[in-house]
């Protein structure tokens, strides 16, 4: 054991408990994580402490939370590089339902109506050929709905009903690729009072992104894409049918 | 004659086996209530490679599990489709004794129903540009990678809107049992403080490496190892095919691609409990120098996690490193052993999971009279974000 650690973690249960900082020393081996730490703290110390995990290599996106303040996924933030106390908060603005566990329905309630298909195209070793039968290489989209841009961003603060940067990421996501995705349907979204329009470009949500999906950026693609295509219309005399 | 809705049946354990198991039987129309100590998936389930398997890596030495494996395979694709990257995979020999291999493989999956293509080297290195240029032969298999807790999820969510209940955050405190006969599980839900009794006709144990946890609340023996194994993912995706070293079950014999990562797998030991799993630093290593023989620019990428997953491998309790363990599954009625309503099912893989249940709900139905086919080969699963939308 190597590391010794000061944890204050957040503990609320709606309904039947106040929100307080409970405090929880550990020693650690040297490659403990975050989401490890707070994995013996509910095997020794706390066994109704809740939170989510899963793949434990920042693959399925359960484990965001504030870890110091910022934003990350707890299994890919190492404890020796953080300082002798740590505070871990659950995500802001999805509403907490159990200590670390936010409400991950109102998250899919703006990602799923985008209707982005989870299987796109792979980029990668473009210069490969695939094997006979396969058309070209698929992959996993790399957004993993892990909630962190929408925590990081200022606008989903104060608009309960903004879109937020993961569904927008996710429309733009079937505009580059449409596959068998209704573009119109995410396009009349990102488009929506409550859309991309609403984006500050603060940018927060690129910088928190685990997995390089820079959701900012796409919500700026989209506005392009929304002020090219609105300029054809009102150019064109046959409006929308052109 | 009763009706399956009469019936209430409780699953211990939110894994793959556990989904897939609520899945089968809200489909045959029982009443379905699932408990899981933490989030679904959260034990081992979520923590695998990601590996859709085409049985390859067992058609040799464990022919049964590789039987499963294939067919599976071509189930889960059919029911989970836009779930899979369908690259296939690639068994890759890389000195002359991995090539003396190539005549047992390939005799193996034959023998297994597994579909094979060798491939010279110059064919694949022509897929797989970053392969050791050594290599010698390859084979292709049906290989693919899933997400390992997105797939789960789609059995979840179909099975809510089948009208499952399915309880995270809700742990098994008591198996409750009278005279003989197990009636339910009094559980504790985190989220709401309460302690209650579900009321149960059968309790299947489906809670993987901590089924023998379970079991021991009845009184009731399963012979199960916790088998753990080191994971390591590396930055960057440096094949799209699954690679596979062509040789005999061993450490660090495979790299799964998933996303912009590249997941090298695995070792294997045995532990008592798999809530205390280790990550020893001379696996992690072992698991660079291995990959990197397959694929050397994966040899020296950078450490993005490693962690330790714990199999629930079915075998002798003197079992010592879990690879002569089988990666079938096996579904214990404990009235053989005198407890009624209760029933454990423990093993196999993700690859399997819709398999086992199907079998596990065969013999659940049989222990309430029931007759009602699995319909789980057939019925397309909802996607996965339905599973926070029900």
């Amino acid at each position: 054991m190597g590391l010794k650690r000061v944890f204050r973690v957040f503990r609320y249960k709606p309904g039947w408990s106040r929100p307080r900082y409970e405090t929880y020393t550990l020693d650690l081996p040297e490659w403990a994580t975050v989401l490890e730490a707070l994995m013996r703290i509910r095997r020794d110390h706390a066994p109704d402490l809740t939170l989510r995990h899963s793949c434990l290599h920042g693959s399925c996106g359960t484990c965001g939370m504030r870890i110091n303040g910022r934003e990350a996924l707890a299994c890919l933030v190492k404890v020796q590089d953080l300082p002798e106390r740590i505070t871990v908060e659950p995500l802001y603005n999805l509403g907490v339902v159990s200590d670390l566990v936010v409400d991950m329905p109102a998250f899919y309630e703006k990602f799923e109506p985008v209707g982005r298909p989870l299987i796109r195209r792979s980029e990668y070793l473009p210069q490969a050929v695939p094997p006979e039968g396969i058309p070209h290489f698929t992959r996993l989209e790399s957004c993993i709905e892990c909630g962190l841009c929408v925590s990081a961003c200022p606008v989903a603060a104060t608009d309960e009903a903004y879109l937020g940067p993961a569904a927008l990421a996710a429309a733009w996501r079937v505009v580059e690729e449409p596959r068998d995705a209704r573009v119109w349907q995410a396009l009349a979204l990102a488009d929506s009072p409550h859309g991309c329009w609403r984006c500050h470009l603060a940018l927060e949500c690129s910088e928190v992104c685990p997995t390089g999906v820079k959701p900012g950026h796409a919500i700026a693609a989209l506005r392009a894409y929304l002020l090219t295509s609105q300029a054809v219309r009102t150019a064109s005399p046959m409006g929308e049918a052109s | 004659m009763a009706k399956p809705a009469n019936f209430h049946v409780v699953i211990v354990g939110g894994g793959a086996t556990g989904a897939a198991l609520a899945h089968d039987l809200a489909l045959r129309g029982l009443r379905v209530t699932l408990v899981e100590r933490g989030e679904v998936t959260s034990g081992t389930t979520g923590r695998h490679h990601g590996l859709l398997h085409s049985g390859g890596r067992y058609a040799v030495k464990d022919p049964e599990s590789a039987r499963e494996c294939i067919e599976e395979n071509f189930i889960l694709r059919k029911i989970a489709p836009g779930s899979f990257e369908l690259n296939d995979g690639l068994f890759v020999a890389i000195t002359e004794e991995d090539e003396a291999y190539l005549p047992r493989f390939l005799e193996g999956c034959e023998a297994c129903g597994i579909p094979t293509q060798v491939l010279s080297r110059e064919e694949a290195l022509r897929l797989e540009p970053n392969l050791n240029p050594q290599v010698r032969v390859a084979v292709r298999v049906p290989d693919g990678t899933m997400d390992a807790m997105r797939l789960p999820l789609r059995f979840l969510a179909t099975a809510k809107k089948n009208g499952a209940v399915v309880r995270p955050y809700t742990e098994v405190l008591e198996v409750l049992k009278r005279n003989g006969t197990v009636y339910g599980v009094r559980v504790r839900d985190h989220v709401t403080g309460r302690e209650e009794d579900i009321h149960a006709d059968v309790v299947v144990n489906a809670a993987g490496p901590w089924s023998g946890k379970i079991a021991a609340m009845v009184g009731v023996d399963v012979p199960i190892r916790p088998s753990p194994g080191v994971l390591v993912a590396v930055e960057g995706r440096w094949t799209n095919m699954v690679i596979n070293r062509l040789h005999p079950a061993g450490d660090g014999d495979i790299i799964v691609p998933q996303r912009g990562l590249s997941i090298i797998g695995t070792t294997s030991w045995v532990v008592d409990d798999p809530d205390a799993l280790d990550l020893p630093e001379d696996h992690v290593r072992l698991m660079f120098e291995k990959g990197g023989e397959m694929v050397p620019v994966v040899g020296k990428a950078p450490l993005w996690a490693a962690w330790s997953a714990a199999r629930p491998l079915v075998g002798p309790r003197q079992a010592e490193t879990g690879r002569e363990l089988s990666r079938t599954f096996k579904c214990f009625d404990h009235a053989d052993e005198g407890v009624e309503g209760f029933v454990t099912i423990t093993g196999g893989k993700a690859t399997t999971a819709r398999g086992m249940a199907e079998v596990t709900a065969d013999v659940v139905c049989r222990k309430l009279g029931l007759d009602v086919p699995s319909r789980t080969r057939e019925v397309v699963l909802l996607p996965h974000t339905a599973y926070y939308r029900l």
